[in-house]
């Protein structure tokens, strides 16, 4: 009967460990990928900082004239979200985070009378909004743990059409950026239309020396402007979408790792039951024997109990027998 | 700055820098401009860079072939920065499969003559001349 609990423990303690071996494994795994998907942040930023340069110089050439990216509509009915969350639980707040983040600026919307839309990026924020009934756009997943940069085109290509067709007149995006491995926030960033503060880089580049109207444009401003805007969108879509995928492993490694601390807290107190569990069946199978002895002696039948056991009784004096 | 005898050039894509060195002379071809060329000390300029091979002379002497997607070029200061939105190497291009995504392009701008069948198609051949493969190749296009 008691060594039925003990049994029980030890399947418990075995289920705990297997367990613990796989979130040590998902920490391994999230903890090497954190490196990755960080160098990759860093290998972006060259072009995103290079396209930023272009855009600056052009608006010193004057070309920034009346482009839709960057007039923005004094009044804005539709906002348009692109929250990126991962693909995969198992990774403690960090879709929540983004959700309860997007859900607080749709009520807000909500209550100033404003629409919004929504487009999830990533497989969590499809499946959480869709059954809470959100108003959704194309949704985009498969790709949060490495995206690549034609992903970010095909979310730039549609959040753009959006925006150039008139169905919304902001778009912004929610995602978790990285700042370190051991600090992540959720922010809301606008991305259409585009700040002010990039073409307000106008007045500063007149200043300097290098920069300024005396550049040769093949075609003109306006041409290369229009095509140049679609791809600083995508450049910065691609950034989020790095921090997003870099801020994933750094949660998961951590939920993973409290996961195995937790597994092996479990197994230390699950062992304790069970040692003591097995000393109390051990104590009183003895205090069984002993008691068994005690009755049997009291009849002086002390000899079949040694004969029974196969050795001598210690607990029968000899000089009795 | 003009008697420097080379100038830099970054060719950047959005997912890494593919190459940042010196050099002494570039070839490209921007969006209706046809081909260009940079020598050190060239004016400051922009443009819109189309699906080309584009030549880039290292100091060394040895020409660098790429493949350039699509992009910008800026050059000021005696620095060309070349923004693709996608740049490969000439020795990095598997030629075979190059030659069969050209195939397969004019293949379809038999059947269909849109704007993206036509891109695709100058990025196959971009990919080929740039990998050295394009001899033996009709040049009618």
């Amino acid at each position: 009967m008691a060594g039925g609990q003990e049994r029980i423990l030890r399947g418990r303690i075995r289920s705990v460990q297997a367990t613990k071996k796989i979130t040590r494994a998902m920490e391994l795994i999230a903890g090497s990928r954190i490196v990755k998907a960080q160098q990759r942040v860093a290998a972006a930023v060259p072009y995103s900082e290079k396209i930023t340069d272009v855009v600056k110089h052009l608006s010193a050439g004057g070309a920034v004239g009346n482009s839709p990216f960057l007039a923005g509509r004094p009044d804005v009915k539709t906002t348009c979200y692109v929250a990126i969350t991962a693909d995969r639980g198992l990774c403690g707040g960090y879709n929540t985070g983004v959700l309860r983040a997007t859900e607080g600026e749709i009520k807000a919307d909500l209550a100033a009378g404003k629409n919004y839309i929504v487009v999830p990026v990533g497989r969590k924020a499809e499946g959480y909004l869709r059954f809470r009934g959100y108003n959704l756009g194309q949704g985009f997943a498969g790709f949060s743990d490495a995206p690549a940069h034609s992903n970010a085109t095909e979310i730039g290509k549609y959040v753009v059409d959006l925006f150039l067709s008139g169905q919304v007149d902001k778009v912004e995006l929610v995602y978790t950026r990285f700042v370190s491995a051991g600090n992540q926030e959720v922010v809301l960033r606008p991305l259409v239309p585009l700040e002010r503060e990039l073409v307000a880089a106008k007045t500063d580049d007149h200043g300097a020396a290098d920069a300024g109207g005396d550049y040769e444009f093949e075609p003109d401003p306006e041409s290369i402007l229009n095509s140049l805007l679609p791809r600083y969108v995508e450049a910065r879509i691609y950034a989020a979408l790095l921090n997003a995928a870099a801020s994933e492993h750094a949660f998961r490694q951590r939920a993973m790792k409290s996961a195995t601390d937790n597994a092996e807290e479990l197994i230390k107190n699950l062992s304790r039951t069970m040692n003591r569990a097995r000393q109390d069946s051990i104590t009183t199978e003895i205090m069984e024997i002993v008691g068994g002895a005690e009755a049997l002696s009291s009849g002086e039948d002390a000899i079949v109990i040694s004969s029974v056991f196969g050795m001598e009784n210690p607990f029968v004096s000899s000089d009795r027998v | 700055m003009s008697e420097a005898p080379g100038f830099r050039i970054d060719v950047v894509s959005p997912e890494r820098v593919v190459f940042s060195g010196e050099t002494t002379q570039i070839i490209t071809r921007t969006m209706g401009g046809g081909e260009i060329a940079f020598l050190p000390g060239h004016a400051a300029f922009l443009g819109a860079v189309t699906e080309n091979h584009t030549r880039v002379w290292l100091s060394d002497g040895t020409i660098m072939n790429l493949a350039i997607h699509g992009g910008f070029v800026e050059v000021s200061n005696n620095v060309v920065t070349l923004l693709s939105d996608g740049a490969e190497l000439g020795n990095e291009i598997d030629i075979e499969r190059a030659r069969r995504a050209l195939e397969r392009a004019e293949e379809q701008m038999r059947t269909e003559h849109t704007a993206e069948v036509e891109a695709s198609l100058r990025r196959a051949h971009a990919r080929l001349a740039a990998a050295g493969g394009l001899a033996g190749v009709n040049a009618g296009h």
